[in-house]
């Protein structure tokens, strides 16, 4: 985007372009987005990502919702078929890291101190720990949030939004930001339903209809190994498409980012 | 409160503008969130100061413009209103819509006050 020549004025914003100036202050518009530091290092990342063929998946969810142990079941089963590395973001502690370590893929902890969130500076300052080469799927496990994740860019090809039968079938409605733009929604701990009776799984699954999103919804208890194999299928199927978007030279961005629709319409797909 | 971040990125920014425009300082910085940017734009007000101490910015007055929520259906056409957390389409109903106004996060306009080059 370029914020000198005023091809980010669109039809929908050019009325706040332009406004009298007061006497002694000169008015500058500027029509870009209020992240765009943080934007242009996701860029500079997912660039990094593309270089390598790398598919980069930004694991969301509330504290508890069993990204972690996920990752291990992933992990578990697909490590002799892809090269895996995690990312993890926490406010404290080496553990999940360690319980990833212990699947014998590499694994950097992001400790976060009092962020709420990840952002592009911190996942870029842990690549820069990593070692990436041969590395075909990248996760980042997010700090565990419904709400701060939703708003940064990482560089991320793709965004997976986990909701725990525990947490209630209405998380969707009251965190639309965070479901809007998953690219892919997972149900956990779906062995518990059978305990639970006030977890209906097409109960949110109408919730995220509503956001609009057109999104997978894969149901699955990654501890009792039930529903993995439409997870692994939407994994392979990201993977390949981001080698044929490599080997086009192309990029993608995570469905929905905020600012994204109306300003960056068309850059949902383009050169890297 | 990921604001305080989003407050910090807003005043980078503004002090990048500032310094590029020759400004000795802000008057005003106006911004323009939509509901489904998962910024609260009050709480953004209260963190901006906190941000902007010390800086050229310290001074300026924040002001933000709340976007609308406002989706374009993909079956029958129709652009209405809807809530954050109900995108569908206010004329028939149907999910598959698209949000045409309601998740901006953008800096539109900052106000420098820029002193008068003296020439010769």
């Amino acid at each position: 985007m370029c914020d000198t020549c005023g091809c980010n004025v669109t039809p929908g914003n050019v009325k706040f372009a332009y406004k009298p100036v007061e006497p002694g202050a000169t008015t500058i518009s500027v029509l870009q987005g209020l992240l765009k530091k943080n934007d242009d290092q996701a860029d500079h990342n997912r660039a990094h990502f593309d270089a390598r063929g790398i598919l980069t998946v930004n694991l969301m969810s509330s504290p508890g919702s069993g990204k972690t142990a996920l990752l291990e079941a992933t992990i578990k089963a697909l490590k002799s078929e892809f090269r895996i590395a995690v990312i993890e973001g926490d406010l404290e502690t080496e553990n999940d890291a360690e319980r990833i370590r212990a699947q014998g893929v590499p694994a950097h902890q992001i400790v976060t101190g009092t962020a709420c969130h990840l952002d592009a500076h911190m996942v870029h300052d842990a690549l820069h720990q990593m070692d990436l080469s041969g590395i075909d799927l990248l996760f980042v496990e997010n700090v565990g949030n419904l709400v701060c994740p939703a708003s940064f860019d990482l560089g991320q090809h793709a965004n997976v939004a986990l909701l725990s039968t525990t947490e209630g079938d209405d998380k969707p409605a009251k965190y639309p930001v965070m479901f809007r733009g998953a690219d892919a929604v997972v149900i956990s701990k779906t062995d518990l339903l059978a305990v639970l009776d006030d977890f209906s799984p097409d109960k949110a699954e109408r919730h995220i209809r509503e956001l609009a999103n057109p999104a997978p919804v894969l149901r699955l208890s990654a501890r009792k190994g039930e529903g993995m194999e439409a997870w692994f299928a939407w994994l392979r199927g990201q993977l390949a498409s981001q080698r044929a978007r490599v080997a086009a030279g192309q990029t993608q961005r995570p469905t929905i980012q905020p600012e994204g629709a109306l300003m960056h319409g068309a850059r949902a797909t383009e050169a890297a | 409160m990921h604001e305080l971040s989003v407050a910090q990125a807003l005043v980078d920014q503004v002090e990048d503008l500032a310094r590029q425009h020759g400004a000795t300082g802000v008057h005003l910085i106006r911004v323009r969130i939509g509901p489904l940017a998962g910024v609260v734009a009050e709480l953004l007000g209260t963190a901006f100061p906190l941000a902007a101490a010390g800086g050229r910015a310290e001074f300026a007055r924040l002001e933000w413009v709340e976007a609308p929520i406002r989706v374009r259906c993909r079956t029958c056409g129709a652009e209405t209103e809807a809530q954050a957390n109900k995108l569908v389409c206010g004329a028939c109903g149907d999910w598959q819509t698209e949000v045409v106004s309601g998740d901006e996060l953008i800096l539109e306009t900052v106000e420098l006050d820029i002193p008068e080059r003296i020439e010769g």
